[in-house]
Parts: structure tokens; C-alpha cells; sequence
């Protein structure tokens, strides 16, 4: 069957990423569309009218959006290779969970960091540094969030590993120093091909922010 | 599944917590109910949720789950012999995901801002917060329920706000029913459902909790 899936997304968005990642792993060819935000697609606001946000998944005609929710249905629809979720019920519970924890917490205080200075960019790095330190412990000793094998809770936060640079050279601090058993699991995580191809250039993310907040 | 033992951490007005109970009932678990004192939070509830402190947490054989629209995959999950919440086709069940998150991101908060804001904030919330009703209005169609005969997953997160409407009539200004007539013929549906009624608070008790929480965080 001819699958026709066409991803509309933003380069440097780390959700966009996570479907790119997803569709990776599964080994699905796909079209790419690059997004202007400024001046958006008759198409990304037909297939999103709700949000009028990337990443819009559209397989064979039909959208889906919201990067977390993509991800779930690549994983259904391609289910017969690289399982992303586990089986277990309880299991997939927590990757939900920490999954949202993500989506809740680390992208806010990120902009904190890369939009403030003094006071409250200190405030921003210590949230920031506090959530990846929550993560870190979640992880523990496991090569994988989820153990052995790489899946859903490593895919929503392994983007965000492309814009540490920009976080760090913003505000001016070592992520790697606060964190090295999360830095370790993202290096091990890009030697992965299906990550190392789906994840933005980190000085490009950088270039990207000076323009985007005019810093 | 033999003596599971199911526990829910909730608080009586929180519209999270009622969804978990409907999809409890809905599904005929078994379960001990704690209503939690939010000001004077128990160590069962600091243990079982400490990474957000809030409920509902659902306790099942001892092992906690959090986030409300989480729990209810779980429940979904796990007492998958009747009433699935989630269809079973992929795409379907991708569209009903999006719009529970919907009803998450927009609508309580929404709901919120007009028993807790003043003047052109307050207007502009009632104003989106109409929009967002008609948005569901629009994709409820036809159908029923937003599970098409059987209640869904976004019926099981967008009835509880029923519960709430007085506390937005009265504290907002605002008259939903004219506004959005499918809107609340389709939560007058849901409220013959047993499950629904034994799980949403009375309208007059919500108010006062509201009247009461005005007061206290200095809105009155």
C-alpha cells in the first residue's frame, strides 16, 4: 500500500524533531515541509486550524498534531517494527507521565534562560537545571528511560538535547557539570542514526534564538 | 482481574478527579474513595504524587498513577472488557486525544479565568472561552457523544465542567446555554448516565467552594 505522509515542521522545533525521530525509527520515507511561522501555509492552517502549529503528521490525507499524540499514532500505525511505548499498562502510564512532565516544565524554563538576564535568568537556570536533575533521577541507571531498549520517554526529551548549546551559551553555564549521567544517556542516544539524522544542528537552534529574540 | 485493590486521592470540586470517577464507574471498578485536604496535604498523597503534589492520583494494587487524562488511558487500559473510552482505530483514537487535550489546555483554564478575573481580562476569557465551546460544538456533530453512542474519552474530560457552569454563570457574567445550545443538550445527555450523576458534586455546593475560595485568595 502507497502510505503517502507528509510532516509539516520547523526546523529547529524540538517537537518537531520527536515525529521526525519517530518516523526514523520506524523506517517510514516521508515528505518534508518546512514551516515559516511568520508568514504560515494555507496548509498548515487548514491541517491545524485549532492551533495553527507544527508538527502536523498528514498521512494519506488525514492530520494529526500535537507532537506527543503523533508519536503514539506512528507507534500504532507502524507497530511492527521498533516498539516506542511498552506493553505493559502500568509501564506506558509513566512514560505518559514523565513525557508530560517534559511538555509541562522544560521548554518554559528554557526560554527563561535564553529571554532574561541577572536575577531571573539565575531563577531560570536553577528551575532549569532542577527539572534535568528530576529526569536524571528518573533515569537512573538504566541505558534508557525506559530500560533497555530506546523508546517514547527518550524521544520527547533527546530533542531538547539540540538546544542545550544555545541554553549554555546563553546563560552561560555547563549543563554537562549539573547533569553528566543525563549528558552521558544523550550521547548514547545520538549514536543512534535515526536520532543523529533527526535532531537539529545545535549552532543552528543558537542562530536561530539571536534572531528569533533579537539577542 | 481477583481482589485488585484500587484507591483514588481526590477532592470533591476538582473536575480532574471527577473524570477518574466516571471512568471508574463507567468501567464497574471497585474502588476506596480519600478525599483529600489540598492546605494540609496527607503523606500518602506527597508519596504517591511527589512530583506535582496534586490529584487525582490513582493507587492500583499500591502502584500510583497521575495526571488525570493519564489515568484514564489507564483505566482504558487495564479494564479494557467494557466501555472503552478510546476507539480502536489508530487515527480515530489520535483525534480523540487531541481533543481531550484541547479541553485541557484551553477550556478549564479558560473557565477558571472567569470566576477568578476582573474587567477586560475577565471579557476576554468569557469571549474565548465561548469560541472554544463552539470549536467543540462543531466537531460534537451529530453524534451523540463525543464517543459517537457511548461516552469517550472527551466526554469523560469535558463533563465534569458542568459541574462548574454556575460558578461561570454567576461569577462571569455569562449565559452559556443561548450561547451554545448543542453544548449543553449534549451534558444533559451525559447527566442520564448513572455514572456521570453519581460522580459530579451538586452545582450549588461547587458554588459555594468557589464563593468561598474568592474570599480566600481576595477576588471578593
Amino acid at each position: 500500500m502507497a502510505d503517502e505522509v507528509v510532516l509539516l515542521d520547523l526546523y529547529v522545533s524540538m517537537y518537531g524533531m520527536r515525529v521526525r525521530l519517530a518516523l526514523a525509527e520506524k523506517g517510514v520515507k516521508y515528505e518534508y515541509k518546512e514551516e515559516d511561522l511568520r508568514t504560515k501555509s494555507q496548509l498548515l492552517l487548514q491541517m491545524n486550524p485549532v492551533h495553527k502549529k507544527i508538527p502536523v503528521l498528514i498521512h494519506n490525507g488525514k492530520p494529526i498534531c500535537e507532537s506527543l499524540i503523533i508519536v503514539q499514532y506512528i507507534d500504532e500505525v507502524w507497530k511492527d517494527k521498533a516498539p516506542l511505548l511498552p506493553s505493559d499498562p502500568y509501564q506506558r502510564a509513566q512514560a505518559r507521565f514523565w513525557a508530560d512532565f517534559i511538555d509541562k516544565k522544560l521548554y518554559d524554563a528554557g526560554k527563561k534562560i535564553c529571554t532574561t538576564k541577572g536575577e531571573e535568568q539565575e531563577a531560570g537556570k536553577k528551575e532549569f537545571i532542577e527539572i534535568l536533575k528530576v529526569l536524571e533521577g528518573e533515569l537512573g541507571d538504566k541505558p534508557y528511560f525506559m530500560g533497555e531498549r530506546f523508546g517514547f520517554l527518550d524521544i520527547a526529551l533527546i530533542t531538547f538535547y539540540s538546544w542545550f548549546h544555545a541554553y549554555e551559551t546563553l546563560g552561560n553555564f555547563s549543563i554537562e557539570a549539573e547533569c553528566p549521567k543525563l549528558i552521558s544517556w544523550a550521547k548514547r542516544c545520538m549514536q543512534k542514526e535515526s536520532v543523529s539524522k533527526s535532531l537539529a544542528d545545535p549552532k543552528k537552534v543558537y542562530e536561530f534564538l539571536v534572531v528569533m529574540y533579537g539577542l | 482481574m481477583a481482589s485488585d485493590e484500587v484507591v483514588l486521592l481526590d477532592f470533591w470540586p476538582s473536575p480532574f478527579g471527577m473524570r477518574v470517577r466516571i471512568a471508574l464507574a463507567e468501567k464497574g471498578v471497585k474502588y476506596e474513595y480519600k478525599n483529600q485536604d489540598l492546605w494540609n496535604k496527607s503523606p500518602l498523597l506527597l508519596q504517591t504524587n511527589p512530583v506535582h503534589k496534586k490529584i487525582p492520583v490513582l493507587i492500583h494494587n499500591g502502584k500510583p498513577v497521575c495526571e488525570s487524562l493519564i489515568v484514564l488511558q489507564y483505566i482504558d487500559e487495564v479494564w479494557n472488557h467494557k466501555a472503552p473510552l478510546l476507539p480502536s482505530d489508530p487515527y480515530l483514537r489520535s483525534q480523540a486525544k487531541f481533543w481531550a487535550d484541547f479541553v485541557d489546555k484551553k477550556i478549564y483554564v479558560l473557565g477558571w479565568k472567569t470566576w477568578s478575573t476582573k474587567g477586560e481580562e475577565l471579557e476576554a476569557a468569557k469571549k474565548e472561552f465561548i469560541d472554544c465551546i463552539k470549536l467543540l460544538e462543531v466537531e460534537l456533530g451529530d453524534k451523540p457523544f463525543f464517543g459517537g453512542e457511548t461516552l469517550g474519552i472527551v466526554d469523560v474530560s469535558l463533563i465534569p465542567l458542568y459541574s462548574w457552569f454556575s460558578v461561570y454563570e454567576k461569577f462571569g457574567n455569562l449565559s452559556i446555554e443561548p450561547e451554545c445550545p448543542v453544548f449543553v443538550a449534549w451534558a444533559k445527555r451525559c447527566l442520564e448516565k448513572e455514572s456521570v450523576t453519581k460522580s459530579l458534586p451538586d452545582q450549588d455546593k461547587v458554588c459555594d467552594y468557589a464563593l468561598w475560595r474568592r474570599k480566600v485568595l481576595g477576588y471578593e
